[in-house]
């Protein structure tokens, strides 16, 4: 097995990895923008002076929270089609789990940004007359946004790695493709070390995009 | 204009405003000072209701500021509002800074807030650092751009909060000779601020604060002429001696 690194076994594969990768990609992307956005409004929710939906917003996030992501992962697979009524399939039912999950912590990163932003920006707001709102919508988020750009993309890489955990409802995203290339043709060694190496390699870039955008920010 | 009667506001225990009343006729300018944390802050952000009271009311061109049924948005749109920091919004351009609210608030169209952007712009002296963010810009612009912001809303009464104490020495007569302008245009203006020369040219009566009380109200002449409570001399002297 160790005899001969071979690297035609990739290029043979090639678009049957590519598609495993685009399956990752996508589940990132559309769990970032679903995460965020739900995130937001826990956040929201989490500040807002009336208590009941705060208490709501803050069990949720505390739920989701103290969960593997794992069992998420599993419960929603079993889950969604119940509630849906039908059999919607692997991806779709952990797109869901990855968005709520996610949701908990981009909510936990927006309402420190919400919290970040000074009490005099949100008085100005007022005192132009901005509802509240609008105060949030035009004033507070997006300073909030924009001081926690670095954090939200760390989260985001921390989610591109975790998107792998689909492996267990058997999802073919791009770690499951090179698994079973490398099952087929016996190249295992070529195969995770390939694997090991996009991933670095992707991780690696975002984490030095994230290194200049807080130099930027820090100006 | 603006009406205070026995406005008493507290933060749990501690009585930050005690027993305020006071008012501000139409075109009238009132100086508001007094050591720092006698409450003129808190006094002058209860009148456009960005602080709550318990006691007392508080009424703006008829409208009382205290009722659960007044609309506060609507209230605060034309009641001008020029913070110590500036507080404009660091994200968007200067004129988009003087635009939000025209757009948003009253729903005026964009060729008319991107018109009485520019015109206020050129009032202060700014029309060159119209597309610029507020942190390209110095403490006495950015402080001048915020005035504009607050006239785009044609206010009936404008409110300041130390507008120069945050201020470079040099750069405080550039804001003052704005607020100025203001004032002898007839704009109705409550102004804390320490000061006085301020205060000497264009203040009608001067309000003096101590422990949340209002310890003076009087006229500029009486205020800077005549014989003053212990507390006020002691604080004049000292702010005079600067
Ligand atoms: N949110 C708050 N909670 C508790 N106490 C407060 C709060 N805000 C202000 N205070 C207190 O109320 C008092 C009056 O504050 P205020 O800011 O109105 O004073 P000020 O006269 O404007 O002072 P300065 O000249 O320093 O601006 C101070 O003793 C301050 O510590
Ligand atoms: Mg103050």
């Amino acid at each position: 097995m160790f005899g001969e690194f071979d690297t035609s076994v990739i290029f043979d594969n090639l678009h049957f990895l590519l598609e495993g990768m685009q399956t990752t990609l996508i589940l990132t992307v559309i769990a970032i923008c679903g995460g965020l956005v739900l995130g937001t409004l826990l956040a929201l929710a989490r500040l807002a002076p009336f208590k009941p939906l705060s208490f709501i917003a803050g069990s949720y996030v505390n739920f989701f929270r103290s969960m593997p992501l794992i069992l998420v992962i599993f419960w929603f697979y079993f889950l969604v089609p119940h509630i849906v009524g039908r059999p919607v399939g692997g991806f779709y039912s952990v797109l869901v789990a990855f968005v709520m999950f996610e949701a908990a912590y981009y909510c936990e990163i927006m309402r420190a940004g919400i919290q970040s932003v000074r009490k005099g920006q949100i008085y100005a707001g007022q005192a132009l007359g901005l509802t509240y709102t609008q105060n949030m919508r035009y004033v507070v988020l997006p300073q909030a946004f924009r001081n926690m750009v670095p954090i939200l993309m760390t989260q985001a890489i921390i989610l591109f790695q975790d998107t792998s955990l689909v492996y267990v409802v058997g999802v073919k995203d791009f770690l499951v493709s090179a698994d079973l290339v490398a099952n087929r043709e016996n190249r295992i060694l070529e195969m995770f070390t390939t694997v090991a190496l996009v991933y670095f390699v992707i991780c690696l870039s975002g984490s030095l995009l994230v290194r200049r955008l807080q130099r930027k920010f820090a100006q | 204009m603006i009406e205070l009667k026995n406005v008493s506001k507290w933060y749990d225990e501690f009585q930050v405003l005690n027993d305020c009343s006071t008012q501000v006729a139409k075109g009238e300018v009132v100086v508001v000072c007094g050591p720092s944390g006698s409450g003129k802050s808190t006094l002058i952000k209860c009148v456009n209701g960005l602080e709550a009271f318990q006691k007392g009311e508080i009424y703006v061109d008829g409208t009382s500021v205290g009722d659960a049924g007044t609309n506060l948005p609507q209230l605060r749109s034309h009641i001008g509002m020029v913070f110590q920091n500036f507080e404009l919004f660091p994200h968007i351009s200067v004129t988009e800074n003087i635009k939000l609210a025209q757009l948003k608030v009253l729903g005026r169209s964009d060729d008319e807030s991107q018109q009485n952007a520019a015109r206020l712009l050129e009032r202060v002296g700014l029309s060159d650092q119209a597309d610029k963010h507020p942190a390209q810009l110095s403490g006495g612009q950015q402080q001048r751009v915020a005035i504009a912001r607050a006239l785009a809303m044609d206010p009936v009464a404008m409110l300041f909060d130390e507008p120069t104490s945050a201020l470079d020495p040099e750069m405080i007569n550039e804001v003052l000779d704005v607020m100025v302008e203001l004032a002898t245009d007839g704009m109705t203006m409550m102004v804390v601020t320490h000061e006085m020369g301020f205060a000497r040219r264009v203040a009608d009566r001067v309000i003096f604060m101590d422990e949340g009380r209002i310890e003076e109200d009087c006229s500029k002449e009486e205020f800077f002429n005549s014989e003053r409570g212990e507390r006020a001399q002691i604080f004049l002297s000292k702010i005079l001696e600067h």
